[in-house]
């Protein structure tokens, strides 16, 4: 029987992988499968294994430390085939885009990178991603016999877990330490934020003059009760951290409202925020693009609608 | 040192409309691709970084017909040379044949001391050309370099990671892919787009870097490529500031995404 095999560097996108892959194995008669490598390894498999996952494998190698690349692709290869795998489902996370592609070619296998959907049809999986910068959604079946997919995080949800379930397998990995050495983190500037969680969501463009001016936008997150975004250059220019960056390269965004202000709309941005429920947007350029992505639009300056929309809250 | 840029040109994104939900690409100008830029632009400050170093850029046309035309770009920015790959059957190629096809070629051009891609090509982002050729080449490879330097023949390299800054070293040759951060693309002189004309420009078929059209066959089928269909109220609210974000509010509420 051939298996469908998830797996993740972060785990709660592993847990939805696993989730949704069991259902995808039962449409095609498939096994399901995970892998959970590195030093948290078997604490991940006991989870893997309760959302869905009927093996796991656990792989320990002092060599998958630090998860470097080259050695994860290599372990997933000899996984995938210990595991007769017919499809390969890891999360397109930066770690786990690049892995893809080099997964991929170990297994002679194509690729669907930043898949934001996978469906069953007939007896395939086809995944969707973003073509022409986004303009398009290109709907793609692969033809090689081991599939590879990489899955952004939070396509899928995670239903009701099943505690204790999942067989727990040691492979027998041969691996070399990786060529890649890792010299030093250092935490990036600012606290952490996690766009994907927010409700509502204040985002800021190049309609801002300057770093300084932020506050201004901070005040209306906070009489909002929101999250901070931001478009790539605001980012390119370091006035905000990447971790706030929605769009192509950054977060897809999911929340109940959006506000965009000074941003243009620009596809590689506007496909951050298709899934908002309600969609605001202040430009000064009654021309801007981003008014036909939104629910609500505002020609404006934002100097001079941004404070007023702050006021205007504080005293509802 | 030899520094090879795998360079992609794809259609001008701002010039395709959509009708009917369907992109259309007749007359779309290529031009070279923004975040590819950046790895030119990486590359040539190695080059004056570390000086005594050749930079290469190499492309798959792609259906470019103009391609001669769009690669002088690159040249004018600063690249030594360029090496143009054109056949039909790469038009048609996924991502596993163009990565053999480019590693084929890397190979005929003698090899190289550093591979700079850019994280994705700036109209499909797939990301996945730079780990599949440094698998082809057996190369260590780092993806995302905002920061890049090359000194007493090893390669660092600083990346975001999540909430982390990693510093990653690399013995040389490698491949690295860098994102836009890494740097502001120059835009060439005038002087330097005369003499772009003059630089060295070598043209090549499938068959010159040894593969045919049965070994850059397409592996996925593209079942359908059209745009999203978005279904959005559209309302524009009129007024002084004020009278604009009163009416936002109300309408908000009324909405259910705001208390009241
Ligand atoms: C491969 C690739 C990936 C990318 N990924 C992303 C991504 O993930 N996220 C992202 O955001 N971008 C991404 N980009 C960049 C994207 O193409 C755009 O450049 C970016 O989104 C534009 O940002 P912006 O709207 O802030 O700036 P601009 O397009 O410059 O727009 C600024 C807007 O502000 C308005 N404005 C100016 N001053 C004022 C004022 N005082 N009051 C009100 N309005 C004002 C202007 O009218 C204008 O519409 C990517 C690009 C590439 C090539
Ligand atoms: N046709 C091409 N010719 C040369 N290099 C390419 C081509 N397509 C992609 N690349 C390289 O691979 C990178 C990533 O592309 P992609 O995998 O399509 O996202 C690009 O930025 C280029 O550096």
């Amino acid at each position: 029987m051939a298996d469908i095999l998830v797996y993740s560097d972060l785990l709660t996108n592993a847990k939805e992988l696993a989730y949704a892959g069991k259902g995808f194995a039962a449409a095609l008669g498939m096994g399901i499968s995970a892998a959970a490598l590195g030093p948290n390894a078997d604490a991940d498999a006991a989870e893997l294994g309760a959302y869905g996952a009927d093996r796991v494998f656990v792989g320990k190698d002092p060599a998958l430390e630090g998860l470097q690349t080259d050695v994860v692709a290599e372990a997933l290869a000899q996984i995938a085939k210990e595991a007769g795998a017919e499809y390969v489902i890891i999360g397109s996370t930066r770690r786990g885009k690049e892995l893809a592609g080099r997964l991929a070619q170990k297994l002679g296998a194509a690729a669907v990178t930043d898949a934001g959907s996978v469906v069953v049809e007939g007896s395939d999986l086809v995944a969707s991603h973003f073509s022409y910068g986004g303009a398009t959604v290109a709907k793609e079946k692969v033809n090689t016999p081991i599939k590879v997919f990489a899955v952004m995080p939070k396509t899928f949800e995670v239903g009701d877990v099943v505690a204790g379930a999942g067989t727990v397998v040691t492979p027998s990995l041969s691996l070399t330490p990786s060529a890649v050495k890792l010299v030093e983190t250092k935490p990036k500037e600012g606290a952490a934020v996690n766009l994907d969680a927010a409700d509502r969501l204040v985002c800021i463009g190049r309609g801002l003059a300057k770093k300084e001016d932020l506050p201004m936008v901070e005040s209306l997150c906070a009489a909002l009760g929101a999250e901070m975004g931001c478009t790539k250059s605001l980012c390119d220019w370091e006035w905000l951290s990447e971790n706030r960056l929605v769009g192509l390269s950054g977060t897809k965004a999911k929340p109940t409202l959006y506000l965009s202000c000074g941003i243009s709309g620009q596809v590689q941005h506007t496909v951050g925020i298709g899934t908002s429920k309600i969609i605001v947007a202040i430009n000064k350029d009654d021309k801007a693009p981003i008014f036909a992505f939104a629910d609500y639009g505002l020609v404006g300056d934002i100097y001079a609608v941004v404070p007023a929309l702050t006021e205007a809250l504080k005293k509802k | 040192m030899k520094i090879i840029v795998p360079v992609k040109t794809n259609p001008d994104l701002q010039m395709i409309r959509i009708k009917n939900r369907e992109p259309i690409l007749e007359a779309v100008p290529y031009k070279v691709g923004d975040l590819d830029k950046n790895s030119v632009e990486a590359a040539l400050q190695l080059q004056a970084a570390v000086g005594d170093t050749q930079v290469v850029a190499l492309t798959i046309a792609e259906g470019n017909r103009k391609i001669k035309d769009t690669m002088k770009e690159v040249l004018a920015m600063g690249a030594d040379e360029a090496y143009i790959l054109s056949d039909d059957a790469l038009t048609a190629a996924d991502q596993a044949g163009k990565a053999l096809a480019l590693a084929k070629a890397i190979e005929k051009i003698g090899g190289a001391d550093l591979i700079v891609f850019a994280e994705g090509s700036t109209d499909n982002y797939s990301g996945q050309m730079g780990p599949r050729v440094a698998e082809l080449l057996a190369l260590p490879e780092i993806g995302y370099a905002k920061k890049l330097t090359v000194a007493d023949g090893k390669l660092t390299a600083e990346r975001g990671m999540g909430d982390l800054i990693e510093v990653l070293e690399s013995s040389l040759p490698a491949v690295v892919t860098v994102t836009s951060e890494i740097n502001e693309p120059r835009i060439p002189t005038l002087m330097n787009i005369m003499k772009a004309g003059k630089k060295p420009t070598t043209e090549w078929t499938l068959g010159d870097v040894g593969l045919d059209a049965a070994a850059v066959a397409p592996q996925k089928a593209v079942l359908s490529n059209l745009a999203e269909e978005q279904q959005r109220k559209n309302v524009m609210i009129e007024g002084s500031a004020e009278e604009q974000c009163a009416a936002l509010i109300d309408a908000l509420i009324k909405d259910g995404v705001l208390e009241a």
